[in-house]
């Protein structure tokens, strides 16, 4: 095979705005593809489950603007995946909006557009679970049973590389792709021109980040991967940076628990053999992962269901003996609670962060200070309605004001109020899904519909 | 003289979400020697890391000497999973700096 060359600008499109000098400087070393993802479990479960997005739309419009306008002046073929944060079929939609909107105001050539939709249907779930489809945790979670169901608002299936190249392949110009696998993505044109899975899928893992493999540490800066045979070359296209072996091999263990494992759907890269080389001061060389096929398609679930509405409120100590005796004011603050609203973790939940102590790091904070200049605390309440999130929330704040102490001398209030007021937070959401689901075939889960996105409007040929 | 530590040693000390159930732990060192070192002195194990964290063992999923970055790497399981109510570290990115002090002979 011919080598490829792939330019990526950014790790999470529209999370901050990319750099287009060293995005220009990639296009003018003609890339056969320019690929980057829009998604992250990073943010959090709440996007997901209220189909939401964490970036702003005039952010992911500069990214996706920058990257069209030089696709198409290219020539050659632009593959999005993760649209709008989370991949659902919102997301994907939005995309496809904001490429439709680019290309008319920049009177574009007419092109083909793939949308490829990963959402599914918590009924779907529920009904392949009834037909004795095994939904199995990952990370040590049980498998999803009826309740785990039931609790999820919101889910989506990530993608391998399968549904885009069957895309790219029917022709399209533009993919833009639901969740899908950060390394599908960059797998999918490099499998269509012959690569391995083990070579395709490990130069995804590698680019994946786009300058987050290069040091010294910058973000949204291009690099542009050459892929030759099995060897991945990994080039910095900003100029103050470098892609070195220890840049990329320490990349390639990135957010994973296991440096020597990259699970996709169809299989694993096994990375424990790669070797990484300097060929000249700004790439570096890598070679050497391995493929392993499962006997089963397995497709990753993401999923995420509402907890409830949340408040939250800020309080300040600075009495030091107050300080010194905070957990027993937060008890006397909860058994308020409980007297007035029933148990917490019931109906509701209520958390007091302590800035200052342990809040970053709560337990796992060998030394937590216990006796800071001042404390803030942030209380935050969740519960399913929000006028009684609301009412919770007034009172666990103002019960640190009137904390009773024994020794106390401040009398008049035993905690300052930043302001008295509580503020209205996202509502609570947490991860129900991260499962594996077993598929008929790598894109039984995955629906592409075709456009013709044309400048006078855009005909669908479905 | 104070003792050395990884902080002196390490060029990147850092943690991040590694999924939405685990954080993972990165320690890399730019010096081989420094790597090799601190390797060798058997002072980042499972059993020290946990001691370190004041956790169960049970709940360092993983433990790894990566030679091809000069890192060691290990991943705790969170008790929840990232960003739900009560969670205070959504990215998982400020749990390492207890790594800081941990003596290297």
């Amino acid at each position: 095979m011919a080598a490829i060359k792939i330019l990526c600008p950014t790790g999470h499109l529209g999370f901050t705005p990319l750099e287009p000098a060293s995005f220009r400087a990639g296009c003018a070393l003609k890339p056969d593809f320019i690929i980057a993802d829009s998604g992250s479990c990073d943010i959090g479960p709440y996007p997901l489950g209220a189909d939401g997005q964490a970036s702003p739309p005039a952010w992911q419009r500069h990214d996706l603007e920058v990257m069209l306008v030089e696709a198409r002046k290219l020539g050659v073929p632009m593959i999005i995946g993760s649209a709008s944060d989370t991949g659902t079929d919102r997301g994907v939609d939005q995309f496809v909006a904001l490429i439709r909107e680019i290309a008319a105001a920049h009177r574009m050539a007419p092109f083909k557009l793939a949308a490829i939709y990963s959402e599914i249907a918590v009924s779907d779930l529920r009904s392949r679970a009834a037909r004795g489809t095994r939904i199995e945790g990952l990370d040590g979670r049980p498998d999803a049973d009826d309740d785990v169901l039931s609790r999820t608002s919101r889910a989506v299936a990530v993608m391998g590389a399968e549904p885009i190249q069957a895309a790219l392949r029917a022709g399209a110009d533009v993919v833009i792709a639901g969740r899908s696998s950060d390394c599908a993505i960059f797998a999918a044109p490099l499998m269509n021109a012959g690569s391995s899975p083990a070579t395709a899928y490990y130069a995804g893992k590698l680019m994946e980040c786009a300058s987050f493999c290069c040091e010294p540490f910058m973000g949204k800066e291009s690099i542009l991967g050459r892929i030759e045979g099995d060897d991945v070359f990994v080039t910095a296209m900003h100029p103050g940076q470098r892609c070195t072996p220890a840049s990329l091999a320490s990349h390639a263990m990135y957010e994973r628990s296991s440096p020597d494992r990259e699970y996709v759907a169809g299989g694993y890269v096994d990375m424990t053999e790669c070797r990484y080389e300097q060929v000249d001061p700004k790439t570096t060389r890598a070679t050497g992962a391995r493929f392993v096929k499962s006997p089963v398609c397995m497709v990753k679930l993401e999923g995420a269901g509402k907890v409830g509405e949340r408040r939250l409120s800020v309080v300040g100590v600075r009495d030091p003996y107050t300080i010194a005796n905070i957990d027993r004011a937060i008890v006397w603050a909860k058994d308020r609670l409980g007297e007035r609203f029933g148990p917490i973790g019931g109906a509701y939940q209520v958390y007091y962060h302590l800035y200052g102590r342990n809040a970053v790091m709560e337990g796992l904070d060998p030394n937590p200070e216990m006796a800071p200049h001042e404390l803030g605390i942030v209380v935050e309440v969740v519960c399913a309605d929000g006028k009684r999130a609301e009412e919770i929330c007034a009172l666990a704040a103002r019960n640190l004001f009137y904390a009773r102490l024994p020794d106390v001398k401040g009398t008049a209030g035993t905690a300052a109020l930043m302001s008295d007021e509580v503020l209205i937070g996202k509502a609570g959401y947490e991860w129900t899904l991260n499962h594996i689901i077993a598929a008929a075939n790598p894109e039984e889960l995955f629906r592409t519909r075709f456009h013709d996105v044309a400048p006078a409007g855009a005909k669908e040929t479905v | 003289m104070s003792a050395t530590t990884l902080r002196d040693l390490a060029s990147t000390i850092r943690s991040k979400n590694a999924g939405v159930d685990h954080i993972t732990f990165d320690i890399i060192f730019r010096e081989r020697a420094n790597f090799e070192r601190v390797r060798d002195a058997k002072v980042l194990t499972r059993d020290t890391v946990a001691a370190l964290f004041r956790i169960e063992p049970a709940r360092i999923t993983d433990f790894v000497v990566f030679e091809p970055a000069n890192a060691i790497k290990f991943t705790i399981r969170r008790l929840r999973p990232s960003g739900g109510p009560g969670e205070h570290d959504v990215f998982g990115s400020q749990q390492y700096p207890p790594l800081f002090d941990v003596r290297v002979p």
